[in-house]
């Protein structure tokens, strides 16, 4: 080839789709970070200049102050709600709301799957409709039915009847169909038996779904505010989300509004989704490039 | 070591689809057997059936003089090869080989030994610490031998090991398994829808077609003489010519073509493998060449004998070029069919 062909340098022209295009974006961005910005710079100065001043650009000093009371201070009666306390009860709810979800899913989806029983799909199908039914819905009969168990202000009360959820039913049904029938067949042969093979090896093949569910439940779990607030009355049983309420509560009264403390309790109740997030994407993400079924 | 036993042995399904017809054979001990078919004939059911893995509609199988109808898969002293081996993805080599005697209850110091004991048999020794997804497909087939090996059963069954691999290494793996099975002297029962594979690894050849037993022999017996017509052009690359002919007068025409001596009246239908053929010289019956398919060892004529597809096998050095030329037949190779049943005369 002796012909030389031209090829033309291109001239990097402004395009003004793109400049909209990014501008869209950018503006985007500004309207889900700046309140977060403000409510950052709140919890760094004291509630008379928050008050005062209204939102700045000047990070204060009081950062210290504000942790402790949201930590520490109870803004209860009894002094029991503690920051502490609450971050500790959403924690339990969140983590035990998750793999309640999870324990319970799994377990009906093996049943639906793996074993003949009669009218599997029509079950299946029932539990799925049961998604139609949220929790507000039959929020009274499962108040009734916590206070006859005398479940209320416990832990067990809290989890418990949130736990049955059509969601993970529905995904761990659609995962274990995908699992090839030759590997049931070859445990069965390895002399496995049911609970055998659901330990030894559905359960492992399922460990990215498991990381995928707990992402989704323990925010989900984590974000509860109806029914802690029904089933606990004791403040020492008080969740964060439910706590924050109960300080924002303090602008209804006569006394200076508690904003440094209100928001970094605010800010502290958004860290262990973001951290459930970020640690389970990571390995959600490398448990699907690895495995193979 | 057991030999296996299967007496009217049926397999309805609840739609009512029979899988397979009452069939009955005996497997002696050691033997490789290896049941063939096109697919949706039945065989990988009956395999099925001698596994456990699917009930048996009616009749009796026993394993080593056993029983075992009702017997869990676990309890029937097999071990299964399957097609896409079903490793489990999540557990070394190490783990998938010893997992059935871990479930066994046998120490894990005697598992270990077992383990390495089939790894170094089937060179996995290097790759014992590995995954699954980490192994090539050979290794990988390999492993799904070892964790049968490892159990040392009575009976192994395959399903189709092969039929994931590249030619090449399908053909290796041929040598290797029949080789093992050879050392283990264990009873073997092979499932393919590969007529070479058939030909190449049993002792004796199973043929089914539609849930039923076509023809039971080993493979020269289904080879050289088919029961029927359907085992004559399913086994064998390219398959039997087979040739809608007359018989008169105690020879087999067509047309005003004499092809060969045979008692047979009426329409037959006449068989006859490509390489029982000769063409050049002193050779009487004409037949038409269409194409020359040049496969380096040998050469494949594929033409016409009176207007009836024919393939004619010849060594290399056989120089010929599309268009009319003579044949002859050996006349010792040539079968008789029924021209309707399709049965060997």
């Amino acid at each position: 080839m002796t012909a030389t062909t031209h090829i033309p340098v291109a001239k990097r022209r402004l395009k003004w789709g793109k400049v909209l295009d990014h501008s869209i974006l950018v503006l985007g961005s500004l309207f889900m970070l700046v309140p977060l910005l403000m409510l950052l710079q709140t919890t760094t100065t004291t509630d008379i200049e928050t008050i005062r001043n209204g939102p700045e650009f000047v990070i204060g000093t009081r950062i210290d102050d504000n942790f402790r009371a949201a930590m520490f201070t109870s803004s209860g009666f009894s002094g029991e709600n503690t920051g502490l306390r609450m971050l500790m009860n959403s924690l339990i709810l969140g983590i035990g709301f998750a793999l309640g979800k999870i324990i319970i899913g799994m377990m009906a989806a093996y049943a639906l799957v793996y074993f003949r029983l009669r009218f599997a799909t029509f079950a299946f199908w029932l539990i799925f409709t049961t998604l139609l039914l949220p929790l507000e819905v039959r929020i009274l009969p499962s108040y009734e039915i916590a206070q006859m168990l005398g479940l209320l202000n416990t832990y067990t009360g809290l989890i418990l009847p949130l736990i049955a959820s059509a969601t993970a039913t529905f995904f761990f049904r659609q995962f274990f169909r995908s699992v090839p029938e030759e590997l049931v067949e070859a445990a069965r042969i390895d002399g496995a038996g049911p609970i055998k093979f659901f330990i030894d090896i559905l359960v492992p093949l399922s460990k990215t779904m498991i990381a995928a569910m707990f992402i989704i439940m323990f925010v989900f779990g984590w974000n509860q505010y109806l029914w802690p607030t029904m089933v606990t009355t004791d403040e020492g049983m008080y969740t964060l989300v439910r706590g924050i309420k109960q300080l924002t509560q303090d602008l209804e009264g006569t006394s200076i509004p508690e904003y440094g403390r209100a928001n970094m309790l605010a800010l502290i109740a958004m860290l262990p989704p973001v951290l459930v997030v970020i640690i389970f994407q990571s390995w959600f993400v490398k448990g699907l490039t690895e495995s193979d079924k | 070591m057991a030999q296996v036993s299967l007496n009217n042995i049926r397999k309805v399904y609840p739609n009512g689809f029979e899988a397979v017809a009452p069939l009955s054979f005996d497997i002696s001990d050691g033997e490789f057997v290896v049941l063939v078919g096109p697919s949706g004939c039945g065989k990988s059911t009956l395999l099925r059936m001698v596994a456990g893995l699917e009930d048996i509609t009616e009749g009796a199988l026993s394993i080593g003089e056993r029983n075992v109808n009702h017997v869990d898969p676990a309890e029937r002293d097999i071990a299964m090869v399957f097609q896409n081996y079903a490793l489990y993805p999540h557990m070394t080599v190490r783990k998938n080989i010893g997992y059935g005697l871990k479930n066994r209850k046998i120490a894990s110091a005697e598992i270990e030994a077992k383990v390495q004991v089939a790894a170094k048999m089937l060179n996995l020794v290097d790759y014992l610490d590995r995954k699954p997804s980490q192994l090539s497909g050979g290794q990988r087939q390999r492993v799904a031998m070892g964790r049968a090996v490892v159990r040392d059963p009575a009976l192994f069954l395959f399903d189709e090991p092969l039929s994931n691999l590249d030619a090449k290494l399908r053909h290796q793996m041929r040598i290797e398994i029949k080789a093992l099975q050879r050392r283990l002297g264990v009873t073997s029962i092979y499932v393919t829808h590969d007529q070479v594979e058939a030909m190449t690894m049993a002792d004796r050849i199973i043929v089914l077609n539609e849930g039923r037993i076509e023809q039971i022999g080993t493979p020269a017996e289904i080879y050289h003489r088919p029961a029927s017509t359907f085992v004559a052009s399913f086994m064998g690359a390219p398959p039997m010519n087979l040739i809608r002919a007359q018989g008169r007068d105690g020879r087999v025409m067509v047309g005003d073509v004499t092809l060969a001596d045979g008692h047979a009246s009426g329409a037959v239908t006449m068989g006859i493998r490509p390489e029982d053929i000769e063409v050049g010289a002193g050779c009487d019956i004409p037949f038409t060449v269409d194409i020359v398919e040049e496969l380096g060892a040998h050469r494949l004529l594929h033409g016409q004998l009176e207007g009836q597809d024919f393939t004619i096998h010849v060594a290399k050095d056989v120089a010929i070029s599309a268009g009319p030329t003579r044949m002859k037949i050996n006349p010792e190779a040539v079968m008789l069919f029924d021209a309707e049943t399709g049965l060997a005369l």
